[in-house]
């Protein structure tokens, strides 16, 4: 008991040790002296909060029909003459709530982002890896599959990989699907840049002395490349893929705003704007707006934070 | 030098060659275009007929040359959609696009550079902080976003604008310009700009970024000491050796931004090829998807190779080091 005690004040000071540790590292406090960096990180917590806890303040689930009444649609916001409690941003055509079916949007769009980031950061990492360490015909073959990706523009493969897959899909599972290949069509666009980063720097690492050491000491290959040259050439993929966050959320958007990606049972804010644009020519402005609103917030914080996080870790900047 | 020459451009074809296998695997894995052009009640006869025409008997190696010989003739077959020849739907689409992606480029140019030299010259003035700002913001907000807005603003609540369409065209031959008519003006104003806007905050991003490296450099502190006037030394020393990569950069841009046209075309509804292509998507006519996709990467490849042999012919260092410009639009 005793013991036990002592041993949780323990852990509790070590922990406390951590938490000052990292306030007081340099990059929280070029964090806290920047404001930009600090109100895009805010509202990127509000906004993050308020999707995943959408199911619980959304007045209605978008996504279910029964929840959905025709004699409330295309009420304005609730400030203007005819709004109605509690549709406080209106609602559309369907009469679907649009603050709620904002909220549940974008979910699906931080969740795609931040899937097709982490997938692309995966293939990526591991072909740097294996060109870096393999070198010769696997390097050169890899490489120029990436040359190949970044010769074509990319908005054009995401749109053809993204219609190819569903093609390819049975009729019934395209719309189940539609995330994971919504992820897959940007990912693989933006896999390359990682893998030159990685590739050079994993060639660079892969002639220092302590991989040699680990060779000699017979690790195997794997082991080598992700605990000991893996973790040193992580800072600037950590910094690319901070800065690709907004390029991915953004592409998401534009693919579900033309039609190839979200679809409007599960609308993502790329397809709400799709769906508030075929009726702003009646009036109802504000089923256009507000997730235009909410998707040029989310993609401006992101890259503010990006872009301050570039400058923090750039050892010239220092 | 020659040498150098030939690789780009052998590089260049292989590109295209896979592009070509790309659209070649479309047509191979989507459907089964005999059962997409023939109705119902087409007898197996007919059907035979229609698949010894397409050359759907040959080999797939054979299948490959053929379509490759016919593309490299402009002959990419029949839209599933409305049965036109493909290549003839394009054509007449081509030159609204390429007007939209120029105007949009020639204003962003002149937006772009002035502001960027006066966001380094003035730096950490309350005005360029504004505009770097501000060119956060443009590149941060998706162009449809802002096709929207200004369609709501101009078009919907002032009626000043026409909110889609390209407007009256003066034909010459099979090309179509909307810049001789005032509506044709009047229906690209909005576009222009809403394709610009990227732009420009890219434009702008690289003259600062350009100009600050010039302004620290010997020859301009040279400039300095010998007291010429800071229009003279910002203009003619500074920003001349600044043009070349945004030449350049803009160069490539192109290419990119004809593929990043069919954004704005579907908000517009302009009637460019972008547009024709989306409309292909949706109802997947695989010819016109393959066509699309092949000349756009051909204007593509065909910019970069050039950009880069501008380079080598320029900059001899390049020449002798055998490196790659590492200049990429991404």
């Amino acid at each position: 008991m005793h013991i036990d005690e002592a041993g949780r004040a323990g852990r509790l000071a070590e922990w406390r040790r951590r938490l000052s540790d990292a306030w007081d590292s340099d990059l929280a406090y070029s964090f806290r002296a920047t404001p930009m960096a600090v109100a895009s990180a805010l509202v990127l917590l509000i906004v993050a909060l308020t999707a995943f806890l959408a199911p619980l303040i959304a007045v209605q689930n978008p996504y279910d029909l029964t929840q959905l009444f025709l004699d409330q649609a295309e009420l304005p916001p609730i400030w203007n003459e005819g709004g109605a409690s509690p549709y406080l941003l209106g609602t559309d055509v369907q009469g679907r709530d649009v603050l709620s079916a904002i909220l549940y949007g974008s979910r699906i769009s931080l969740l795609i982002g931040f899937a097709s980031v982490i997938a692309s950061m995966a293939i990526g990492i591991a072909v740097g890896l294996i060109c870096g360490f393999a070198g010769g015909h696997v390097d050169n073959l890899l490489m120029r599959v990436g040359d190949f990706v970044l010769s074509i523009p990319t908005l054009l493969v995401a749109i053809l990989v993204s219609a190819v897959f569903r093609e390819l899909l049975p009729v019934n599972l395209r719309d189940a699907f539609a995330p994971v290949i919504l992820t897959a069509s940007i990912a693989i666009t933006s896999w390359v840049q990682y893998a030159r980063i990685v590739r050079a720097s994993a060639m660079v690492e892969a002639r220092k002395e302590y991989v040699l050491a680990a060779r000699i000491l017979e690790v195997r290959t794997p082991r080598i490349l992700l605990t000991h040259i893996l973790p040193n050439v992580m800072t600037p993929v950590l910094v690319t893929a901070t800065l690709s966050l907004g390029l991915a959320i953004l592409a998401e958007a534009t693919l579900s705003f033309l039609g190839v990606g979200m679809p409007v049972t599960q609308p993502s804010l790329g397809t709400l704007i799709r769906i508030g644009n075929q009726y702003f020519f009646s009036g109802s402005w504000w089923v256009v707006l507000f997730p235009a609103f909410q998707l040029g917030l989310i993609i401006l914080a992101v890259n503010l934070l990006g872009d301050w996080l570039r400058d923090a870790l750039n050892p010239k900047l220092q | 030098m020659i040498s150098m020459v030939i690789k780009r451009i052998g590089n260049a074809a292989a590109v295209m060659l896979a592009v070509a296998f790309v659209a070649f695997m479309i047509f191979q894995f989507l459907g089964d275009p005999v059962q997409l052009m023939l109705n119902e009640q087409a007898t197996q006869a007919e059907r035979d007929a229609l698949r010894e025409r397409l050359g759907l008997g040959q080999s797939f190696v054979m299948q490959f040359v053929t379509f490759v010989t016919r593309a490299m003739q402009g002959d990419f077959g029949i839209s599933y959609r409305n049965q036109q020849e493909v290549m003839s739907l394009i054509a007449e689409r081509f030159p609204a696009t390429l007007e939209l992606v120029l105007v949009s480029t020639v204003i962003a140019l002149c937006v772009g550079i002035p502001l960027g030299v006066y966001a380094a010259i003035r730096k950490g003035s309350p005005i360029a902080r504004l505009l770097t700002m501000f060119s956060m913001i443009g590149v941060s907000i998706p162009s449809f976003v802002i096709g929207i807005l200004l369609i709501l603003v101009f078009a919907v609540q002032l009626n000043w604008l026409p909110a889609f369409g390209r407007g009256d065209v003066v034909k010459f031959g099979w090309w179509s310009t909307g810049l001789l008519t005032p509506s044709g003006r009047r229906a690209l104003i909005m576009p222009a700009a809403s394709l610009a806007m990227f732009q420009i905050s890219f434009i702008m991003r690289l003259v600062t970024a350009e100009m600050l490296e010039a302004l620290r450099t010997d020859y301009v502190k040279f400039a300095r000491a010998r007291g010429l006037p800071n229009r003279l030394v910002h203009f003619r020393h500074a920003l001349r050796n600044c043009l070349m990569p945004v030449v350049t950069m803009t160069g490539m841009m192109i290419g990119d931004l004809i593929a990043f046209a069919l954004v704005t075309e579907t908000v517009f509804q302009w009637p460019g090829m972008g547009q024709l292509f989306v409309q292909a998507v949706m109802f997947i006519d695989i010819p016109v998807m393959a066509a699309y996709l092949m000349i756009v990467s051909a204007i593509f490849v065909t910019i970069n190779t050039i950009v880069d042999l501008t380079y080598l012919w320029v900059d001899p260092r390049l020449r002798q080091a055998g490196v790659a410009r590492g200049y990429h639009a991404h």
